[in-house]
C-alpha cells in the first residue's frame, strides 16, 4: 500500500481529523469546566470526570498530530511542518493557519505542563492551565476561518453545538462557583 | 508508601475518597480522613493513583517510607 | 502589673535588670550582666550542655534547633518571636517594654553562633510604640548582625513560626505546611532559626554565665528558670520567673495567693488544658510533669478559676474566641472550630439536653491533628480538659440547664477587653 500524495485522501483526512480534533477538544473543555465546577451524582463519581478529561486531552493529541501529518503530507497545498507550529510561516491561508498554530502551541504547553504537574507545583499550573480558555476559541475560530466544510450545514450545526456546550458549561461553572 | 494531606491545599474535591475507600473517607465537610497514613503494599498503586488524580496536588505519596510487616509507623529508607 | 521574683532559691535571672523606674537602655543593662562576650559555632554546645528548651510553648531543645539551622547550607537567618499570640500571657511583652537589650544579646548572640547576617524581631504591628522603642533599642546598639524589627497582624496564628516566616517572605502571616521547616528553608529560602523572646534571653545569660551556672537553677531534666504569667483570681496577677519544677501552687503563691475559692487552674494558657485546684496544686511546673498530669507548660499561663464561675461557660468564650482567630486555611479547622464553638455554648448555656455531649464527642476527632499548625489541636485540648475536668457540670448542665456561673463576668482575658 501506498499513500497518494497528489489524489484528495489526504485532504478528506485532514478535514475528518480537524472536525474529531474540534469534537474532542470541546469535549476536554466540557470535562475540565466539571471537574473545575466539582460535578458528581451518585452515579457519575468526580474521578470519571477527571479521567475523561485527561483522556481525552490525549487524544486530541493524537488526532491532532493527523491532522497535521496529512495537512503536511498533502503536495496540494505546501505547509510545511514548521508552519503547523511557528504563526505565519506559511503564506497559504497565513492568519486562519496561524490560528491553529497558536492553538498547537498552547495545546502543547496545556497537556506538557499537566504532565509535569507534580513538579511544578499546584499554583503555578493552575494558572498556566487558564490558557486552556484562550486555547479553545482559538482553535474553533481556526476550524470556521480555514475550514474547507465550514459552509455544510451538519458542520455549522455541530460547531454551533459545541459553543452552546461549552457556553453552557461554563455558564454552570461561574454559577456553581458563586454559590460554593 | 506514607500518605500525608497537606490541609492547606486541600479543598475537598474528594476524588481521593472515590479511589482509596479503603484507606480515605470524607468527613462531614467533605475533606479525607485517612484510615492510616501507612499504605499497604497492596494497595500502593490505588494510592499513587489517587495522590496523582488530586485536583488541587494536596494528597502526598511518599515513597520514601516503606511499612514493613506489622510495622505501625515505617521506616525511612537509609541513605 | 506585678513582675515581684521574690522567694528564689537562685534569684532572679532575666528579671534581675528590672527597674520600676522604666524600661533599661544599654548603660543599664550593662551594669547589670556585662557586655556580651564574642560568641561563635561554640555556643551551641554550651546551650545544648545548659539543657535550654524553648520558651515558646513546644519546648523542643533549643541547642538542636540551633545545630539543625547552622548545619544547613549557605548564610542563615535568625527570628526573634515577640508575638505572644497567647491573650492570657504577658512575658514576652514585658521583656520587650523592659529588658529589649536582654532579647537583642539573645538575637546576636543565636546569630554569631548559627552564622546569620541578617536577623529579625517580630512583635504586634499594632503595638507602634513597642515598634519604636524596640527600633531605637537596635540603634542603639553596635551588632555585627543586621536587626531589623517588623511588625507582624496581630492575629492569633501570626506567630506561629510558619506564618511567621511566610509573611516575612512577603507572604501572608498565615501557618505554611511543613515540610520544609523553617530550620530547613526560611525567609529568603535561607534555613532559619524561630525562637522566641525568652528563649533568647535566656540564651544571652548562657552566653556570659554558661551552662553549669544555668543548670544551677531548675530539676536536672528541666534546668533553668522560666517566665510565667499568673492570673484570674490570685491577689497579684502578673508575671514572675520561677524556676522548672517549681510546684504549680508555688507559683501562684509566688502572684499573691488565691484570692478566692479556686475549682480550676488553666495551666498551659488557651493552648494548654484545664487542670482541677487540687491536683494542680503540687504538679511540678515541667513540659513532662504538666503533660503527664493532663495539662501542658505551654508559654507558661496559670489562671486560677474560682469556684464561683462556671468553667464550661468560660471555656464556650475562648472556643468561640479561637475559631474565629484561625487562618481560615484548613478545612477541619474552618468547619470544625465553629461547631466545637457551637457545641460548647450549647453546653455552657443552653444545657444541649445530652446532643451537645455528643456533638462534641463527635467533633473532636475530626479536628484533631488535622489542621497545617496546631491550632486547632490546641482547641481540642482545652476541651477535652474542660470536660474532663467539669465533667459533673457537664451533666448538671445537661440535666437541669446551666450553673449560676453563667452569670458572672467572664474571668479569661481576650484582646480588645479591658478587665
Amino acid at each position: 500500500m501506498s499513500i497518494d500524495l497528489h489524489g484528495p485522501g489526504l485532504w478528506y483526512a485532514t478535514r475528518a481529523t480537524g472536525l474529531v480534533s474540534m469534537l474532542l477538544l470541546t469535549g476536554s473543555v466540557l470535562f475540565g469546566l466539571l471537574v473545575a465546577g466539582r460535578f458528581s451524582s451518585a452515579r457519575w463519581p468526580r474521578f470519571l470526570t477527571q479521567g475523561m478529561h485527561r483522556s481525552i486531552s490525549l487524544m486530541v493529541l493524537a488526532f491532532l498530530a493527523l491532522h497535521i501529518g496529512t495537512t503536511v503530507l498533502d503536495s496540494y497545498t505546501s505547509i510545511s511542518l514548521a508552519a503547523a507550529f511557528v504563526p505565519f510561516a506559511s503564506s497559504y491561508k497565513a492568519g486562519w493557519l496561524s490560528l491553529g498554530a497558536v492553538a498547537l502551541d498552547l495545546i502543547i504547553a496545556l497537556v506538557v505542563t499537566s504532565l509535569l504537574r507534580g513538579r511544578l507545583g499546584y499554583r503555578a499550573w493552575r494558572r498556566l492551565h487558564w490558557l486552556a480558555y484562550a486555547c479553545w476559541p482559538v482553535a474553533i475560530a481556526h476550524g470556521l476561518g480555514i475550514g474547507t466544510d465550514r459552509s455544510v450545514t451538519w458542520v455549522i450545526a455541530v460547531t454551533l453545538a459545541c459553543l452552546g456546550g461549552v457556553g453552557a458549561v461554563a455558564a454552570w461553572r461561574v454559577l456553581s462557583f458563586g454559590a460554593q | 508508601m506514607r500518605l500525608r494531606v497537606n490541609p492547606i491545599a486541600c479543598t475537598g474535591h474528594g476524588m481521593c475518597a472515590e479511589l482509596l475507600p479503603e484507606l480515605i473517607t470524607l468527613d462531614p465537610w467533605g475533606y479525607p480522613l485517612l484510615a492510616s497514613e501507612m499504605v499497604p503494599q497492596a494497595l500502593a498503586g490505588h494510592a499513587r493513583r489517587a495522590a496523582d488524580a488530586c485536583p488541587t496536588l494536596a494528597l502526598l505519596a511518599d515513597d520514601s517510607f516503606v511499612a514493613g510487616p506489622g510495622v505501625r509507623h515505617g521506616r525511612r529508607h537509609a541513605g | 502589673m506585678n513582675t515581684i521574683t521574690v522567694g528564689h532559691r537562685a534569684g532572679p535571672r532575666l528579671l534581675a535588670g528590672l527597674s520600676y523606674y522604666g524600661p533599661a537602655g544599654l548603660p543599664d543593662h550593662h551594669r547589670q550582666h556585662g557586655p556580651l562576650p564574642a560568641v561563635g559555632r561554640r555556643l551551641i554546645d554550651v546551650v545544648d550542655a545548659a539543657g535550654l528548651t524553648g520558651r515558646g510553648g513546644a519546648g523542643f531543645p533549643t541547642g538542636r534547633k540551633m545545630r539543625i539551622v547552622a548545619g544547613g547550607r549557605g548564610s542563615k537567618v535568625v527570628v526573634a518571636n515577640g508575638c505572644e499570640g497567647e491573650p492570657a500571657s504577658s512575658k514576652d511583652r514585658l521583656l520587650l517594654t523592659m529588658l529589649p537589650h536582654l532579647v537583642l544579646d539573645g538575637l546576636a548572640a543565636a546569630a554569631a553562633a548559627i552564622g546569620a547576617r541578617d536577623a529579625y524581631l517580630c512583635v504586634h504591628d499594632h503595638e507602634a510604640s513597642l515598634l519604636e522603642s524596640l527600633q531605637a533599642a537596635v540603634a542603639a546598639r553596635k551588632d555585627s548582625v543586621r536587626i531589623q524589627v517588623s511588625g507582624v497582624p496581630g492575629r492569633y496564628v501570626a506567630s506561629e513560626q510558619s506564618a511567621l516566616v511566610q509573611y516575612l517572605n512577603g507572604g501572608a502571616a498565615k501557618p505554611a505546611f511543613s515540610p520544609p521547616r523553617p530550620q530547613e528553608r526560611g525567609v529568603r529560602g535561607l534555613p532559619t532559626l524561630v525562637n522566641n523572646v525568652e528563649t533568647l534571653a535566656h540564651l544571652a545569660l548562657i552566653a556570659r554565665y554558661g551552662d553549669r551556672w544555668f543548670r544551677s537553677a531548675g530539676l536536672p531534666a528541666a534546668p533553668g528558670t522560666m517566665l510565667v504569667t499568673v492570673g484570674g483570681a490570685v491577689r497579684r496577677p502578673g508575671v514572675y520567673e520561677i524556676e522548672l519544677g517549681t510546684p504549680v501552687g508555688e507559683a501562684v503563691a509566688r502572684a499573691g495567693g488565691l484570692a478566692e475559692q479556686p475549682q480550676a487552674l488553666l495551666v498551659g494558657g488557651y493552648f494548654g488544658a484545664w487542670l482541677p485546684a487540687g491536683a494542680a496544686w503540687p504538679v511540678p511546673m515541667t513540659h513532662a510533669a504538666l503533660k503527664a498530669a493532663g495539662g501542658a507548660l505551654g508559654a507558661g499561663m496559670v489562671i486560677a478559676l474560682p469556684a464561683s464561675s462556671c468553667l464550661l461557660a468560660e471555656t464556650a468564650r475562648i472556643v468561640r474566641y479561637l475559631a474565629d482567630e484561625g487562618a481560615g486555611q484548613c478545612g477541619p479547622c474552618v468547619f470544625g472550630l465553629p461547631a466545637l464553638a457551637n457545641a460548647m455554648a450549647d453546653l455552657a448555656y443552653h444545657g444541649g439536653r445530652g446532643r451537645a455531649g455528643r456533638q462534641l464527642a463527635a467533633l473532636l476527632p475530626l479536628v484533631e491533628r488535622r489542621g497545617a499548625c496546631k491550632h486547632p489541636d490546641g482547641v481540642t485540648q482545652l476541651i477535652r480538659s474542660a470536660v474532663r475536668v467539669a465533667a459533673r457540670d457537664a451533666r448538671e448542665h445537661d440535666v437541669a440547664g446551666p450553673c449560676r456561673g453563667i452569670t458572672r463576668e467572664p474571668l479569661l482575658p481576650l484582646p480588645g477587653e479591658d478587665l
